[in-house]
């Protein structure tokens, strides 16, 4: 995966270098801008058994700001905020692995440097006994559950 | 004997005679004989399925799980271009602007359409407004919805987006949506039951082509869409997922 584009980037940054589970690196592009969550919409998109991309609904294309050519091959860690715990999404794939749903609330990183707050429920998709991938939903999440998401995640790194 | 065809009970009122017309069009198109039943509320419905007395399903996504996944129903079609959306709707004359406007204690008009119901839900969770801390009557229809909130019985009302738009002018114009879902992929379909499985191929084309048939496009009509598309079994698989991931209420 190719590192952000400062060009890309509206406003000032700053700067991460995220390591992801697969061994891969990724340089990040933040800014403190929030762009909130739009009412009434689901964002929703499936990956392969590795997390790699395989379809997403308009509204994870429009909140992401990529397109949706580059978002499909991608691995959905493209959206990883460097303010979110890694033990988060240890337990993410822990629980999915079993074939159990995972729910938790996830600062996602935008193309543009901004994030976005989400209440994200994860599910096998299971056929025929096997699990083919995954599916995500998310959905606008309550903002006290938000600030205290502020609050504590910080304490799990 | 003839195979059962119901229709979920949330069409509205306007399309009780298209699915008379769609189903005499059904039998002549597969040669069969198909009765029309139509059950009067969900819960009488999902004991005739339990009872394995339906055979063809116009079914509302909410029972997609069950019907698939533990009575061997397949997919056949959905309409065109149409999903379900949901719109949840105060009195025009109230203060709220938006759902984190609502205080728990509210008091919510709803049917009892299953998937409606969970949309709306959904969209009262950034206020954090649950079954816990709000109240909802069950009325029969939208339009008994729409006169709760207006009289003031209920604070705010769930209704099918589609449902909202065929309410009278006058009823629409003393209501007001507070939040309208854009989900766009939770959508009624067509399943066929096990007695009928084996023929969902003939009875996917027979639907498929029927814009194109000379009498087609008329019964399409009474339905209130324009046409069916196909639906393979990893869509619907995809849009059961969906609603599962939609059943977890947050603490």
């Amino acid at each position: 995966m190719q590192d952000m584009d400062p060009a890309d980037i509206v406003g000032d940054y700053r700067e991460h270098n995220l390591s992801y589970h697969d061994g891969s690196s990724r340089r990040v592009l933040v800014t403190d801008t929030e762009v909130p969550y739009p009412d009434g919409r689901l964002i929703v998109s499936r990956t392969d058994p590795a997390g790699i991309i395989t379809q997403v609904n308009p509204s994870f294309v429009e909140m992401s700001g990529y397109t949706e050519d580059e978002l499909l091959g991608q691995p959905h860690h493209i959206l990883r905020h460097p303010d979110m715990p890694p033990a988060a999404f240890q337990d993410l794939w822990d629980t999915v692995q079993r074939g159990e749903k995972w729910h938790g609330y996830v600062k996602n990183l935008r193309k543009d440097g901004a994030c976005y707050w989400v209440l994200a429920t994860v599910i096998p998709n299971v056929r025929g006994g096997r699990t083919t991938g995954y599916t995500s939903v998310r959905r606008k999440p309550s903002r006290r559950k938000v600030e205290e998401c502020i609050q504590t995640y910080p304490t799990l790194f | 004997m003839a195979y059962q065809l119901t229709v979920s009970p949330d069409f509205t009122p306007d399309h009780i005679s298209g699915w008379y017309i769609f189903n005499t069009w059904l039998q002549k198109a597969l040669g069969e004989a198909i009765h029309l039943e139509l059950y009067n509320d969900f819960a009488t419905q999902r004991k005739a399925i339990l009872d394995d007395r339906v055979d063809l399903i116009y079914a509302n996504p909410f029972d997609a799980a069950m019907l698939v996944r533990e009575k061997g129903f397949v997919p056949v079609a959905r309409p065109g271009g149409k999903a379900d959306e949901a719109i949840i709707a105060v009195r025009d004359d109230q203060n709220a602007q938006a759902v984190e406007d609502l205080s728990p204690g509210c008091r919510i008009a709803a049917t009892d359409d299953p998937d409606v119901n969970l949309m709306c839900a959904i969209m009262l969770e950034p206020a954090e407004l649950n079954a816990d801390n709000t109240s909802r009557e069950t009325k029969d229809s939208y339009p008994l919805v729409a006169k709760a909130v207006i009289q003031g019985q209920a604070d705010l009302g769930f209704f099918l987006a589609e449902a909202f738009e065929s309410l009278s002018g006058i009823t629409r114009k003393q209501l007001r949506p507070l939040v309208a879902s854009q989900i766009q992929i939770i959508h009624h379909a067509m399943l066929a039951g096990p007695k009928l499985a084996e023929r969902r191929d003939e009875l996917r084309d027979q639907l498929t082509g029927m814009a194109a048939d000379p009498k087609g496009p008329g019964v399409l009509q009474s339905l209130g869409f324009a046409s069916w598309e196909a639906v393979e079994d990893e869509e619907m698989e995809f849009m059961i997922d969906l609603m599962d991931t939609l059943s977890f209420q947050p603490a």
